[in-house]
């Protein structure tokens, strides 16, 4: 029985270093990321068939807006669109890239943070993806 | 004695796995009413002449006193961002009495002092090609009289949506005549 109470208290100290451990940084964790490098490209990138770029970037932009964020910087030629939006206490940012993949296509990337951590649920882009698909398609029908 | 460990085991065992992510998701999302946000922060010109619009955005928000922070116009991009007085005077009072009365002075320290305002104007072309769509958002981060951030948000009083279009309209009056 002693032995089950000492083996018991073991393991709830190791628990305690790793949940304090938990969160301890260093300066190499800065570019660090969970997911692999391929991995979180295909979770953030889909691809179009339009090469209308500013068009495109346009409803980025507006498909943004609808989601509460406020666009602090955009560059055309970069095809980058940077804003931001407030959930409860912490920011969210976004940066959102467009650039031609080969002769028809549109390549779109999302990146966003939340506070100090790299968002890297899948869901969380394809909910961004959709509502951008779904805009695509109001301006192609002409409902807006 | 041995329901006690047991629940501490597991608590630490929570915690271990939760480490730090708290990543809410969801968040891109749009909301239910994002229509009628469109509805809110969207207006229609008849006029082509995007130039002339993005030119009177950016004299509009200096009118309503505030500094332009970036702006791309291939993509007919403002944003711009304004400080501000948050006080609040009756916040204040009703500080002071609860403070007096939980004998906390500095309980005055926690009232809105001043915020930023930030505002991003989108002109593009609208979906007839004979109309430019103009629409703006703001957001705010309001700080306390101790220095720290009290609230961020959003903005979505119609009265601030209002009283842009109001000063647009008539900005593009004043641009077309010259003034």
């Amino acid at each position: 029985m002693n032995k089950i109470k000492s083996c018991s208290a073991i393991i709830v100290v190791l628990f305690l270093i790793a949940a304090l451990s938990g969160c301890a940084t260093t300066a190499a964790d800065a570019l660090k990321a969970n997911e692999s490098q391929v991995q979180l490209r295909s979770i953030q990138t889909r691809a179009f068939d339009t090469t209308d770029k500013k068009k495109m970037m346009q409803t980025v932009i507006s498909t943004m807006q609808d989601l509460d964020f406020v666009i602090d910087k955009a560059d055309f030629t970069l095809g980058s669109v940077t804003g931001s939006k407030f959930l409860g206490q912490d920011t969210v940012v976004m940066t959102v890239t467009v650039r031609p993949r080969g002769e028809k296509q549109l390549l779109v990337r999302a990146n966003a943070q939340y506070g100090v951590s790299s968002v890297e649920d899948p869901g969380t882009y394809q909910d961004f993806f959709t509502a951008l698909e779904k805009s695509i398609f109001l301006t192609a029908q002409q409902v807006d | 004695m041995p329901q006690f460990k047991k629940q501490l085991f597991i608590i630490f065992i929570c915690l271990g796995i939760a480490g730090c992510a708290t990543v809410p998701s969801g968040f891109l999302k749009p909301s239910d009413d994002y229509l009628a946000k469109r509805q809110l922060q969207m207006r229609q010109y008849a006029t082509t002449n995007e130039e002339q619009i993005l030119a009177s955005v950016a004299g509009v928000l200096q009118d309503l006193g505030f500094t332009l922070a970036d702006s791309e116009t291939k993509l007919g991009l403002v944003s711009a961002s304004k400080k501000a007085d948050a006080t609040n005077n009756s916040q204040v009072l009703a500080a002071i009495l609860l403070g007096g009365l939980g004998n906390n002075p500095d309980y005055v320290q926690q009232c809105d002092k001043s915020q930023v305002i930030k505002a991003a104007v989108i002109v593009k072309p609208g979906l007839d090609a004979k109309k430019i769509v103009v629409r703006v958002t703001f957001q705010r981060i309001v700080w306390n009289m101790a220095g720290q951030v009290n609230r961020v948000e959003t903005i979505n009083d119609p009265l601030m949506y209002q009283k842009f279009y109001d000063s647009l309209s008539k900005a593009i009056f004043l641009e077309a005549q010259q003034i």
